[in-house]
């Protein structure tokens, strides 16, 4: 071929040299348009194989060298074959365009039957194509061979026929506006196949498209082949005439093998040593039930007595019903606080509800959840054995003598003495039982006719009353009276003349000369001029504010009390008759509460903080410790028989100590709910009273016997109410009538009530 | 003196007691190995009376065993078969790692297993014993045999659970023992009385369950392990109790009726016969086919005094239980397709009705809709479709409510459409002074034999009711004025007192008219006992107080919930009658 396109190049004119170059300027100009539609058209083509892609661009390329070439070839042709040539061009063009579509067809054919038609292709371009020419087996018109087609593409022919001669391609001048309307007009477009090897298009017979649609659904090309032929047993248990394979047996066929003697007498070893057991029996006995309890012979013992069964699931209740009654169920209000509580603290773990009908039921979402709960509390819960108190709440009520039987006692609030205007701290009957002292915090002592109601007498002694005692002597008519730091002594002639007199004896009895060495601080002063007018006939001045007085009941010795921490001045006996103080206590035991004598014999008891010692005056020595139990001992009485104490305390309790039985508290009565401010024992009846902040008075009776070995008998009997609780200060002292069954009270609200 | 110096915590209770971790070393066990072998012997925690003590002066909060309980487990076999267990599992895995296939086979072939039945004979020694603790065993079962035969357990644990469920159903029909039943919302619950003990048991509703995740699964199987057995062991003997074979067998002549033509369309071969015990409509075999058996009359002892009463008490007593068993003597249901078929079908035949239900709903079914002689058709609809004349139709509650009233009660209630009546629970057993439902008042004025006033007489009814409510609610009042007597009385006495202190308070004397005092002498003595009672009730001691204001308040809070059911449901019944009458006009 080159050697021609040689010899068309020697042999070309020169005078139309010219008119061909400006042709070939022209036709590259063209050409290079073309080369952009071609990059359009591969742009366009992308989707395809990226070899073809590659392909596609040596095409062009040689088809710009190709150009080059053919602008020499041309120049020795005429026009009308330039023309041509520029027809093959353009058929180059389509021919690239046409081979697309087609490869593709190609491959997607191939790859159905064979698969990887590109790299078959290859190889018998590389191996097949010198061994075996299978070209000449299908076409042998073209003789080139089975080589890609693209090497002739520059030619104007496309091979050589049987005789040698050149087979060209065919004249065609399709481009694609042509092979447009040949779609759109040839009904067999479909069907033809643009044969490279000879250049033509060929339409494909009906058999060929069957035969391309078979091929396209994986099916066998012939249509007549039976893929599911019945196959023949190659081995089979059919023993057969000849062997399958005519090798010669092998020679370890007829020796024992080695290996597997070894294993063998490794099992066998081991089965000796009873490492691998023999297969077991399969045991069905599993599922299997008998009477198990046949036998119940005693020889199995119980659990042990410590054994605490199980307790059974609670009974469900009429809420959990699928249609409670209506009263069962939630209201809005119930709901939401069950929504609030803790799941811990839900009284039900669920919401009742109410359906109308079985079928509307729906599975309980939390069953499984119970169920398991429940296998929790079995074998993981602590299990207690607790004793069910299973009493009458009667049975506990102690079985108490009627008080109705244990009369004469208070019962209702019969008097009501009004006057003062501060909080009646103290109040005291004198011993004939007419008349009632009482001291104020607003700074009055007031003197009252029990019966009536009456003040008889006021007395403005200058500062706050803090306790007024009548002297228990019936011969004498004396108070005393406590405020600040000065115990007065008044004589308020409430009584016959005689015991006025009597009692005008006593207090003018003289100063004993030896004052020197009595207690220092305490100074003795008759008084004069008004108060001397008001009855205010002794003033004994302390070192120290005091609390409390107290008469022996002789009537000679009265004691005071000055609360203090830190000094062993705590309390003074004073002796009316002959004006002497004395201190008795050496060592400071404890803040002092309150004090009184024994009526009978000479003891001493002093109430401190916790506990109430008991001294005896005669023998100067201590002789009992009664320990209170409680906080703070308020107040105290001492029971007219001499062997019995209660004590009030401001932590609600009322302690009665028997002085023959113990020094704890024989009793403890909590029946008031705020402190015990005061308390008195009935000077005949069996009688005693508390007093509390809680403005109630709570009479009890108490029976003490004169056998030994009888304990007292303590009833409460009434609670007594009708003091109003002013400042948190109910009823502040209590006492009772000397020989009546009656009781005063004063409280906080400035008032003393009589309760007969 | 001299001798040795006692040392702390080392005689006392400590002694009894063994933390859980030192029991687990003593045991050798692992803690799932531990629980699973106190679940299986019922060893449980206990609770010391001195927690401090026991805990060697420690406060932290540990559990305890008995160390009885642990000394006890010490010689159990299965601890061995754990054991044995583990190291099949050590091996398996071994040879797995190995990939030695015949190895991991042999092993698979030997795998460890362990019987529990001396476990069951020793922690219940008696068969009585055995049957106090069903109930548990019962209600785990009944769980287990509604489980999808998927995932959670093996399907052989469901079918056995269903087989011994089904044993258990069957013997209590054959047995009548059934006593009452109740549909809670959490599922039906049925309590049936066996050898003199009361065992109840939940089923729950035939839906597939909504596995949770925070179960372990693990420990519900272990325990259905030992239930199975448990269960399985109670049966056989239950059956031979009442000369049944086991495993239960269908009486030859109902296995013939039962015989259908489409059984294996049905189920498994393997599966059938189970399915057809499930469907609870035939008898079954007797080991001795003996006739009715004649119950021996038991002597009777002449006795004297209270006990007299009580006998005749204990006579009327099982009088009444032998009615009830033949509650539904005589009567044939038919169930509808919607209602639940087996628990209807099991309560319906344990009183002695006869019971079938649609073909296509399941196997067993004996007689057909169009049958003539049934008398009860259940549906659980609002209407049905064809309905036959000769037959009432009813939803299904009746047959619960009958069953807890012990008396066919009437049908009228019970109709397609009609508002059904609450469903009471039969476990609650009303005390004095307890709030009872007016519908369990009206079951019981039935349970006597009173006839139910008329519907035409409705309105008068009403209105006598409302009179009667009243009452009821004056009654109430006057029981709560009871308990606030005191205080009232109280309150008074103060407000009289103040009125007192301020007449006195304000000077100006003034005569006003006296008025005459009123004494109500029933009023005074009350008072004067009640004041009594708080006199004594100051002095009792510390502890009985504190014991007796407990009991109270418990008393009082129970009257305080009372009232205010009685309250809720006087509200819900007033605006339901306000409601007809809106409606009327």
């Amino acid at each position: 071929m080159e050697e021609s396109s040689g010899n068309m190049r020697s042999s070309e004119p020169t005078a139309a040299m010219k008119k061909v170059r400006e042709k070939t300027a022209k036709k590259r100009s063209k050409e290079e348009e073309e080369e952009e539609e071609e990059q359009i058209f591969n742009f366009k083509d992308k989707p395809a194989g990226k070899e073809e892609e590659d392909e596609d661009l040596s095409d062009s390329e040689e088809s710009v060298f190709s150009g080059l070439e053919d602008s020499g070839s041309d120049s020795e042709e005429d026009e009308k074959e330039s023309d041509d040539n520029d027809d093959e061009d353009d058929d180059d063009v389509t021919a690239v365009e046409s081979k697309q579509p087609k490869q593709t067809e190609e491959e997607e054919e191939k790859e159905e039957v064979v698969g990887g038609v590109t790299e078959r292709e290859e190889e018998e371009k590389k191996e097949d194509e010198y061994e075996h020419d299978s070209s000449d087996e299908e076409d042998i018109r073209n003789t080139v061979g089975n080589i890609p087609m693209e090497w002739y593409k520059d030619f104007p022919h496309i091979g050589y026929n049987l005789d040698g001669k050149k087979i060209f391609k065919p004249i065609r001048n399709k481009d694609e506006l042509d092979d447009f309307l040949d779609k759109m007009e040839n009904p067999d477009y479909w069907r033809t196949v643009h044969d490279k090897q000879t250049g033509s298009d060929i339409v494909l017979s009906d058999e060929q498209v069957e035969l391309v649609n078979r091929l396209q659904k994986g099916q066998f090309g012939d249509v007549n082949f039976n893929e599911y032929q019945p196959s023949v047993e190659f081995f089979s248990s059919d023993v057969m005439i000849h062997p399958v394979t005519n090798r010669p047996a092998d020679k370890r066929s007829f020796i024992p093998s080695l290996i597997e003697k070894e294993k063998v007498s490794k099992l066998v070893h081991a089965i000796k040593m009873g490492w691998i057991k023999p297969r077991r029996v399969e045991d069905d006995t599993r599922g299997r039930f008998y009477d198990l309890w046949a036998g119940e012979d005693s020889s199995i013992l119980g659990r042990h007595k410590m054994h605490l069964p199980a307790p059974k699931i609670p009974l469900p209740g009429h809420q959990e019903s699928y249609n409670p009654p209506p009263e069962y169920l939630f209201t809005e209000e119930e709901l939401a606080l069950w929504e609030q509580q803790d799941a811990s603290d839900r009284k039900l773990p669920f919401v009742p509800v109410k359906f109308s009908s079985l079928r509307q039921v729906p599975a309980f979402s939390r069953f499984i959840h119970e169920r398991f709960e429940r296998c929790l509390d079995l074998y993981l819960c602590p299990r207690q054995r607790k004793m069910r108190v299973n009493v009458n709440p009667e049975d506990l009520i102690p079985k108490l003598p009627k008080p109705k039987d244990l009369q004469p006692f208070p019962t209702t609030q019969s008097l009501v003495y009004r006057g003062h205007s501060g909080l009646v701290r103290s109040i005291s009957v004198s011993p004939s039982g007419q008349w009632l002292a009482s001291g104020s915090d607003d700074g009055s002592v007031r003197f009252w006719e029990v019966c009536s109601s009456r003040c008889m007498k006021t007395v403005q002694v200058g500062g706050a009353v803090k306790s007024v005692a009548w002297n228990p002597n019936p011969s004498v008519c004396l108070l005393a009276v406590a405020l600040e730091s000065v115990v007065l002594i008044l004589s308020p002639s409430l009584a016959d003349r005689q015991v006025v007199q009597s009692s005008e004896r006593l207090l003018s009895g003289q100063p004993e000369a030896d004052t020197s060495d009595a207690a220092g601080p305490v100074i003795w002063s008759d008084t004069e001029g008004e108060e001397l007018n008001q009855g205010i006939r002794l003033k004994i001045q302390h070192p120290k504010a005091v609390h409390q007085v107290a008469w022996h009941a002789k009537g000679d010795y009265l004691a005071s009390v000055m609360p203090d921490h830190s000094s062993h001045l705590q309390v003074l006996i004073h002796q009316l008759s002959r004006r002497r103080s004395q201190n008795p206590f050496r060592k400071n035991k404890g803040l002092v509460q309150c004090v009184s004598f024994h009526p009978v014999r000479p003891y001493f008891f002093v109430a401190t903080q916790r506990s109430v010692r008991i001294y005896n005056l005669v023998k100067q020595e201590m002789t009992k410790k009664l320990q209170a139990n409680s906080k703070w001992i308020s107040s105290m009485a001492v029971h007219p028989g001499g062997d019995h104490v209660i004590c009030g305390s401001y932590d609600c309790r009322l302690s009665w100590f028997d002085l023959d039985l113990s020094t704890k508290p024989y009793k403890m009565l909590r029946h008031h709910k705020k402190a015990v401010r005061g308390a008195a024992y009935h000077r005949s009846y069996p009688l005693f009273a508390s007093a509390s902040d809680d403005g109630s008075v709570i009479v009890c009776h108490g029976t003490v016997y004169n056998d030994l070995m009888q304990n007292p008998l303590i009833v409460p009997v009434k609670v007594l109410r009708g003091h109003v609780i002013t400042h948190d200060l109910g009823v502040l002292d209590v006492t009772f009538h000397p020989t009546q069954p009656w009781v005063f009270s004063s409280g906080a609200d400035a008032t003393i009530r009589l309760f007969t | 003196m001299g001798g040795l110096q006692k040392k702390k915590y080392e005689r006392g209770s400590v002694t009894n007691y063994i933390t859980r971790n030192k029991a687990r070393k003593k045991l050798r066990l692992s803690l799932p190995d531990f629980r699973r072998l106190c679940i299986l012997k019922g060893i449980y925690p206990h609770e010391p009376k001195h927690k401090k003590k026991v805990n060697k002066g420690s406060t932290a909060p540990r559990t305890f065993y008995l160390i009885k309980d642990i000394r006890f487990l010490l010689h159990e076999p299965i601890v061995g078969k754990f054991r044995d267990y583990k190291v099949f599992v050590r091996k398996l895995k071994k040879a797995y790692g190995k990939t030695e296939w015949s190895a991991v086979e042999r092993l698979r072939e030997n795998k460890p297993t362990y019987k529990l039945d001396h476990i069951i004979k020793e922690r219940y020694p008696s068969f009585i014993d055995a049957l106090r603790d069903i109930d548990d065993a019962l209600c785990m079962c009944f769980l287990f045999s509604t489980f999808a035969r998927t995932g959670k357990c093996h399907v052989q644990t469901i079918q056995l659970c269903r087989r011994l469920t089904v044993e258990w159903m069957n013997y209590v029909v054959a047995a009548r023992a059934l006593r009452k039943v109740f549909i809670s919302i959490k599922g039906i619950y049925y309590q049936a009385e066996v050898m003199g003990q009361l065992i109840t048991w939940l089923v729950p509703y035939q839906f597939s369950h909504d596995h949770p995740t925070d179960v372990d699964y693990r420990v519900m199987a272990t325990f259905t392990e030992l239930y199975t057995t448990l269960l399985g062991f109670i049966n056989f003997r239950l059956y031979h109790s009442l000369n049944l074979l086991y495993p239960p067998k269908l009486d030859s002549k109902a296995e013939c009726e039962l015989k259908e033509e489409n059984e294996e369309d049905y189920a498994l071969n393997s599966e059938c016969y189970l399915e057809k015990l499930s469907a609870l409509s035939a008898s079954l075999a007797r080991m001795v086919s003996s006739a009715e058996e004649e119950e021996a009359q038991l002597d009777q002892f002449p006795v004297e005094g209270e006990d007299m009463e009580k006998l005749e008490a204990r006579e009327r007593e099982q009088k009444e239980q032998e009615a009830q068993k033949k509650l539904f003597d005589g009567l044939k249901f038919f169930l509808n397709r919607e209602v639940p078929r087996e628990s209807l079908a099991f309560i319906i035949r344990c009183f002695g009705g006869e019971v079938s239900w649609d073909k296509s709903v399941c196997i067993g079914s004996t007689y057909e809709v169009t049958e003539e002689t049934i008398t009860h058709h259940i549906v659980d609809r609002p209407n049905a479709s064809t309905q036959y004349i000769n037959r009432y139709y009813i939803q299904p509650q009746w047959v619960y409510d009958c069953i807890n009233a012990k008396i066919v009660l009437p049908v009228e209630d019970y109709f397609l459409g009609v508002t059904l009546p609450p469903h009471l629970s039969p476990f609650v057993e009303e005390k004095e002074g307890d709030y009872m439902p007016p519908e369990k008042v009206k079951i019981m004025a039935l349970q006597r034999g009173e006839k139910p006033a008329q519907e035409q007489e409705d309105e008068e009814e009403e209105d006598e009711d409302e009179d009667e409510e009243e009452e009821e609610d004056d009654n109430d009042d006057e029981e709560e004025d009871e308990e606030e007597d005191e205080e009232e009385s109280e309150e008074k006495n103060l407000k009289k007192m103040e009125k007192q202190r301020s007449q006195g308070k304000s000077l100006q004397v003034k005569v006003t008219p006296g008025k005459m005092k009123v004494e109500n002498p029933e009023r005074l003595e009350q008072e004067e006992k009640a004041e009594e009672k708080r006199l004594a009730i100051m002095m009792m001691k510390k502890k009985e107080k504190y014991l007796y204001d407990k009991i109270m308040f418990g008393k009082k809070r129970k009257i305080r919930e009372a009232n205010k059911l009685t309250a809720k449901r006087k509200a819900h019944d007033d605006a339901e009658k306000a409601n007809k009458k809106k409606t009327r006009k």
